[in-house]
């Protein structure tokens, strides 16, 4: 295997410079001519009314579309940038769009050679999803407590250490897991308690500020005659929160839980450090398997820019800004209809 | 006249230093309607709150003196704050409708006291939207969301929900301040109505209405309760000079 493709790497090397500068110039090049019409198109107007009004509003207003401008070159330039190359594996090399996303045997590197992304796209989507189901009861459980139940000690000590846990680095959280979660499933379940299990439960520790916050944001915003009307017919606390809170709050949970599980959807160190890592699609929660993050970030510095095996990693990357995309739709989704 | 169905003796009640209701004597008749009236701030809000304890969910409040619904303490230790609540009902000053249906707005009271038979439920809903006079128009709209109807009809709804629990003593804490003219002439119908098998205490800012709907009133200035009467007596001849000023409109 190394033996055929270490011939191979001089030769393509030679080949890469043209293709990196390609790929890298296409973006700039896209890139001026946008940043240049707007910035470009709007002076006109602030100068008209320079006159009438100061320097400074100028100023301020010209600088706020530069900066508008850069951010949208920037963020267009990403995704153009992955898509470009992330197509090209099906454009460029071939490579068959069914067999990327439904094939099971991946294989970039083997005789015949195999695309198939569905391991790691399960494996995504089972571990965020796990995640948020472990993440999703617990942070309403702790955002109850911080509201409902001791309203002081929630606001002075546990609101900082939820907080805390959303600034803790993804390697520290990977480095615990393989440490303390890890043994632990291999104690108690079957296998090498490396797997999907394992990842989702850093996960959902990971990923449970974001949902806390959220839920005691919505809990704390709700309408004080809604307790207090459930309370004066008689309700007991549990029943007001259990009839009036929760059902008030699950259209934001839904929100937040949306978040948690893209936030766990693109998080690739910690899950990588205790998934295992093979390439297939596992029979038990227990057993090493993959996601679309950690197999980038694994495979990442073996392959050559502009190969197969590279733009296909791309393709990985291309799935992961697609599904960004679609939970920041249905997070759009779920919050137009909570303000109906 | 008819029997008392609460009776506060020396009640005081303090929000941390603050003293709010000092020293308050009162008798409430069965099946009248009484009203409260004072300058804002004067504790209206506070005292009413004290007939359903709900001021036990404000941190900080200490009460002492007694309160009896029926002859028992309802600041006893034996007293069941939950049971107590579904016979003191209260409808408050912002119509605050749950975000739900307005049938399972209705429904909410009877459910959480062990209601589940649907037969049994739909004629409670229907009884105590009658009871409302708000039956005739939400009749075929029952499964829309309470948030769509309009402040009125939100706070009928709201005299609904509470009716539903069948409570023996309603509190409404300036329940048509909210509200429109015509939704509030409705409501202070609706009052008199009620008042046939409900006693019914209203906080007001509004002498007339207070004059209007009333049978009895209570003047409280400062936390202090300074004269209870027949309405018609207390608005035509006051016998404290600090009342005649108030309704005057000398001050407040
Ligand atoms: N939760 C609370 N904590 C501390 N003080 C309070 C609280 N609620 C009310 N007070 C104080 O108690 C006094 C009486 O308030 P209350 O709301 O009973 O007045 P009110 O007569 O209902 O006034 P309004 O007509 O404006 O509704 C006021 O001075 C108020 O500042
Ligand atoms: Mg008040």
């Amino acid at each position: 295997m190394k033996a055929t493709l270490d011939p191979a790497r001089p030769g393509s090397e030679g080949a890469e410079p043209t293709s990196r500068a390609e790929a890298s110039s296409e973006p700039r090049a896209e890139a001026s001519p946008a940043s240049a019409a707007p910035s470009g198109g709007t002076p006109p107007r602030p100068t008209a009314r320079r006159k009438s009004r100061s320097g400074g509003e100028w100023f301020g207003k010209t600088y706020t579309l530069i900066c508008v401008a850069v951010l949208i070159v920037t963020i267009f330039s990403i995704v153009y940038f992955v898509a470009s190359k992330g197509l090209s594996t099906f454009f460029v090399n071939g490579v068959s769009l069914k067999e990327f996303l439904f094939g099971t045997k991946w294989a970039p590197d083997g005789e015949p050679q195999s695309f198939g992304a569905l391991p790691f796209i399960t494996g995504s989507f089972v571990t965020s999803i796990l995640a948020a189901c472990i993440s999703a009861p617990l942070a309403f459980c702790a955002a109850i407590f911080m509201t409902e139940l001791m309203p002081k000690f929630g606001k002075r000590v546990m609101q900082p250490v939820i907080e805390l846990l959303a600034g803790i680095p993804s390697v520290v959280y990977g480095f615990v897991g393989l440490t303390v979660i890890v043994p632990f499933f291999r104690a108690i379940f079957p296998g090498q308690g490396l797997g999907l299990a394992a990842g989702a439960v850093v996960l959902s520790i990971m990923i449970l500020p974001t949902i806390t916050t959220i839920a005691t944001d919505a809990m704390s915003n709700l309408p004080r005659g809604l307790k207090e009307g459930s309370y004066a017919l008689g309700a007991t606390r549990w029943q007001t929160i259990s009839r009036s809170i929760l059902p008030a709050v699950i259209p934001s949970m839904l929100t937040g839980v949306v978040l948690g599980i893209a936030r766990a959807f693109g998080e690739a160190l910690a899950v990588q450090m205790v998934i295992g890592n093979a390439p297939h699609i596992p029979s038990s929660l227990f057993e090493s398997a993959s996601t679309l993050t950690s197999v980038i970030t694994l495979s990442m510095g073996n392959t050559i820019m502009g190969q197969v095996q590279n733009n296909v990693l791309w393709s990985l990357a291309l799935v992961l800004l697609v599904m960004t995309f679609v939970f920041v739709a249905i997070v759009r989704v779920l919050e137009r209809r909570s303000l109906r | 006249m008819t029997t008392s169905i609460m009776e506060i003796d020396r009640l005081n009640l303090h929000y941390s230093e603050f003293h709010a209701l000092k020293n308050i004597e009162l008798d409430i008749p069965e099946k009248t309607i009484t009203a409260f009236i004072g300058p804002s701030g004067c504790g209206k809000s506070t005292f009413l709150r004290t007939l359903n304890r709900m001021n036990d969910l404000v941190a900080g409040v200490k009460i002492d003196g007694s309160v009896k619904l029926d002859g028992e303490d309802i600041y006893g230790a034996e007293t069941d704050v939950e049971s107590l609540r579904k016979r003191v009902g209260m409808v408050f000053q912002q119509p605050n409708p749950f975000p739900k249906s307005i049938f399972d707005n209705v429904a909410y009271g009877p459910r959480l006291h062990g209601i589940r038979d649907k037969a049994t439920l739909n004629e409670i809903v229907e009884r105590s939207l009658r009871g409302a006079s708000l039956w005739e128009e939400v009749k075929d709209l029952l499964g829309k969301s309470a948030l769509s109807l309009s402040g009125g009809q939100q706070q009928r709804l709201c005299i609904a929900r509470a009716l539903a629990v069948e409570p023996e003593v309603l509190l409404m804490d300036e329940a048509t301040s909210a509200l429109d003219p015509i939704s509030t002439l409705k409501i202070e119908e609706l009052v008199r109505e009620l008042k046939k098998e409900y006693t019914i205490v209203m906080v007001t800012h509004n002498m007339h209405q207070a004059a209007r709907v009333s049978d009895r009133t209570v003047f409280f200035l400062n936390g202090e309760l300074v004269e209870a009467d027949e309405t018609e007596k207390l608005f035509s001849n006051p016998s404290d000079a600090r009342t005649e000023d108030y309704i005057t409109g000398r001050f407040g």
